[in-house]
């Protein structure tokens, strides 16, 4: 029979934490696939027909810079949380967690909000690519969001629960809202900048 | 030194006993039933396939005489395509890891197994989907509007649910591995399974993309993807080559895995094997994704320097680079069974159908010369089905393999051995015709044609190929239920394997391990059988 030396059985290593970043990994290629086709058809459009948004239709880049703006500070209380869970400063890493929740709702608002300044028709006459693709790709970083902010739920829960020693949750519920921070940032250029 | 029996104590609770009701298996998060459960579809699914294809070959022997009609054709091809690379290859292969890695590793479940428990069940649906909306005159080309979006949603499905798998075996391979065991003392197998699942973490959200503006568009608006007509066209990346080079980017893996087990000593040359098998699965996910066209479109002599950085650049990357991957891979292999290596029947499954993928990497760059004029030709069918069938062959040969860890029983080296050539000679002669027909200008997915040359001869032989295919995998599964039912007990290490799935009982309990082991080297248990021959 053979033997094998035993050990003491080893602890988790950042499970949550490597699974988030597999997760963001996947989920750039699902965005980054769309931009792709985005910008293909942006450009088919624009050589043959002059334009690519359809008459008419104008952008609101107020609530798209309000969304930008609210990244910025996403990124500040994600990071917080961080920092004050490192602390055991459960107050702050509660509250933390509460604005980042918080303002991602309000993102969540801002989009439903550009749909109903856009008045953009899903259906119609003159059905173009625009109008399918634009809710298609701002509808699945809508769904993104979120997962975003039911992550933040459960990071929140469980670490009022008493789980504050659990730290890689945290680091890993910040790497989620930096990586859509950086999505949205693409998706900013591209579909609203550039449009 | 403190030592440890390997054999895990009869008083464990044994897989069978513990998913004795319904209830327990579909609510499992053992990683071995998991992977069980992918296998036992995707056979199912493989058998089904296989009818489909061997009908559209005997369908293609006279191009006059139509046994279907004309409005089929379509379907049928899109069935046969889709349903054999994603209710098929990926699945088989995914399962295979998913039951063996942990064990390798020396981990007692997997990373996150609800995740993975999930992503099966939301394949299997997605698969159903896909199955009854394709049969209703959906799918690409479909007539009836309600069916194509159905199986637009089913694709969707089934890819979010393969890519949760993917994501659960990687990080499993990532974070959760025996004391001792750093990434460079990964087992063979694991690491394929880690570059083939992070590929696929990269292939199957990108053609989700795809198939979410596809939806979108056809539900909507019809204005930019091409409604029915057009499906294809966006989502056929995901079951072209390159990508299945990163599907069956595992075959190597279990290869070199049983070579090393084979020769009895140490694979030289690890760290080139890893690197291997890294730019199979590296390039050709890259080259999925990025899209562009990797085929040398122009006439080589009279090549400009621009033109060696537009063609033949991206074709030496996503296309020569896999092929050099997989040529490491096997000349390491042949280096190691110089000697006296035992001849096992796993061995016989895992060389040929490695071989069989390398060959279909090989034709593939062919297929992507311009100066070859087999672009829509059945020249690339036939590369597909090499890299299929070649596949399925290495999944059958880890079954063997491996089932005796998984059940607890061998299948017959006798009985089995003449099934693995047949699977080989069924996958030659189902895709090798394929590749003259080609050059004879045979169109791709069409039954009717006329080119010069014995056009019914290369489809015949062809069908006659997936007939014996449909045989094997009849025979390969009848022996397999007999002999994990009834046949000879395996004992817990029936191949002399280096690794430490060897270690522990047969079958393995629950938790794979009643203590957890310490690695000093990527054969653990070889370090022990030299003092153990003393």
């Amino acid at each position: 029979m053979l033997a094998l030396p035993s050990a003491a059985p080893p602890a988790p290593k950042r499970q949550t934490f490597v699974g988030t970043a597999l997760g963001c990994v996947a989920a750039g290629s699902l965005v980054g696939a769309m931009l792709a086709l985005w910008m293909l058809f942006r450009t088919e459009a624009v050589d043959s027909a002059g334009q690519w948004v359809p008459k008419g239709i104008k952008i609101p880049m107020v609530p798209a810079n309000t969304i930008l703006l609210c990244f910025v500070l996403i990124l500040v209380f994600a990071q917080w949380t961080v920092y004050a869970a490192k602390n055991e400063a459960r107050s702050h890493t509660a509250l933390g967690l509460a604005l980042v929740g918080i303002i991602g709702a309000a993102i969540v608002n801002a989009q439903a909000y550009i749909y109903a300044r856009m008045k953009l028709p899903i259906l119609g006459k003159n059905p173009t690519a625009y109008n399918t693709m634009f809710y298609a790709i701002t509808g699945t970083f809508l769904l993104l969001m979120i997962i975003g902010i039911g992550f933040t739920l459960v990071t929140a829960f469980r670490y009022m629960g008493g789980r504050t020693s659990d730290r890689e949750l945290i680091a890993a519920h910040a790497l989620y809202w930096y990586f859509l921070s950086a999505l949205f940032f693409a998706v900013w250029f591209v579909v609203y900048v550039t449009k | 030194m403190t030592t440890i029996e390997t054999h895990a104590p009869g008083a464990t609770v044994s897989p069978s006993a513990r998913t004795s009701s319904v209830g327990e298996w579909l609510t499992t998060t053992d990683h071995k039933l998991i992977g069980r459960s992918f296998i036992g579809v995707s056979l199912v699914g493989l058998l089904g396939g296989i009818v489909v294809a061997a009908l559209l070959g005997i369908e293609r022997i006279d191009a006059e005489a139509a046994m279907f009609d004309v409005n089929a054709i379509p379907q049928l091809f899109s069935i046969y395509r889709i349903g054999l690379t994603f209710i098929v290859l990926i699945p088989l292969l995914l399962g295979v890891a998913i039951a063996v890695v942990p064990l390798q590793l020396g981990a007692r479940s997997l990373t996150f197994p609800r995740l993975a428990a999930a992503g099966f069940w939301t394949w299997f649906f997605g698969s159903v989907l896909v199955v009854i909306a394709i049969a209703s005159n959906g799918g690409p080309g479909g007539g009836d509007s309600r069916f194509v979006r159905l199986f637009l949603a089913g694709m969707l499905v089934v890819v979010l649910g393969l890519a949760a798998a993917a994501g659960s075996l990687a990080t499993t391979i990532l974070t959760t591995r025996a004391p001792g065991m750093n990434m460079r003392r990964v087992p063979l197998f694991s690491w394929s399974a880690l570059v083939g699942s992070l590929g696929l973490l990269v292939v199957l959200p990108a053609l989700a993309g795809a198939l979410l503006y596809t939806y979108v568009d056809y539900q909507y608006g019809r204005a930019g993807f091409g409604g029915n007509v057009g499906v294809n066209n966006w989502i056929g990346f995901g079951f072209s080559q390159p990508a299945t080079f990163v599907y069956a980017v595992t075959a190597f893996g279990f290869a070199a895995e049983v070579i090393a087990v084979a020769s009895g000593r140490r694979l030289p040359m690890r760290g080139v094997v890893f690197t291997g098998m890294g730019l199979v699965a590296i390039s050709a996910a890259l080259g999925t994704v990025i899209q562009q066209p990797a085929g040398i479109s122009r006439n080589i002599s009279n090549f400009s320097i621009g033109d060696w950085f537009s063609d033949v650049l991206p074709y030496a990357m996503f296309n020569l680079l896999p092929i050099l991957g997989g040529f490491i891979v096997i000349a390491v292999g042949g280096l190691a069974l110089r000697g006296r290596p035992k001849i096992t029947v796993p061995l016989v499954f895992a060389l040929l159908g490695a071989l069989m993928v390398f060959v279909g990497m090989l034709a593939n760059a062919v297929y992507l010369i311009g100066d070859a004029q087999l672009a829509g030709t059945v020249f690339e069918e036939g590369t597909w089905l090499c890299i299929v069938y070649g596949a399925v062959l290495s999944a059958m040969g880890a079954v063997t393999y491996w089932g005796a860890k998984l059940w607890g029983r061998l299948i017959p080296d006798k009985l089995v051995a003449p099934v693995a050539i047949l699977g080989f000679i069924a996958t030659a002669l189902a895709a090798f015709p394929y590749f003259v027909a080609g050059f004879a200008k045979q169109p791709a997915n069409a039954s009717e044609f006329d080119y010069s040359g014995p056009q019914n001869v290369w489809n015949g032989l062809s069908a006659a190929g997936h007939v014996l295919m449909f045989l094997t995998v009849v025979l390969f599964v009848g022996l397999a239920l007999r002999s994990f039912r009834k046949g000879a007990e395996a004992g817990d290490d029936p191949w002399d394997g280096h690794t430490l799935e060897w270690a522990t009982s047969s079958p393995a309990p629950y938790a794979n391990f009643t203590d957890v082991h310490t690695v000093a080297s990527p054969e653990p248990l070889l370090d022990l059988k030299p003092r153990r021959r003393d």
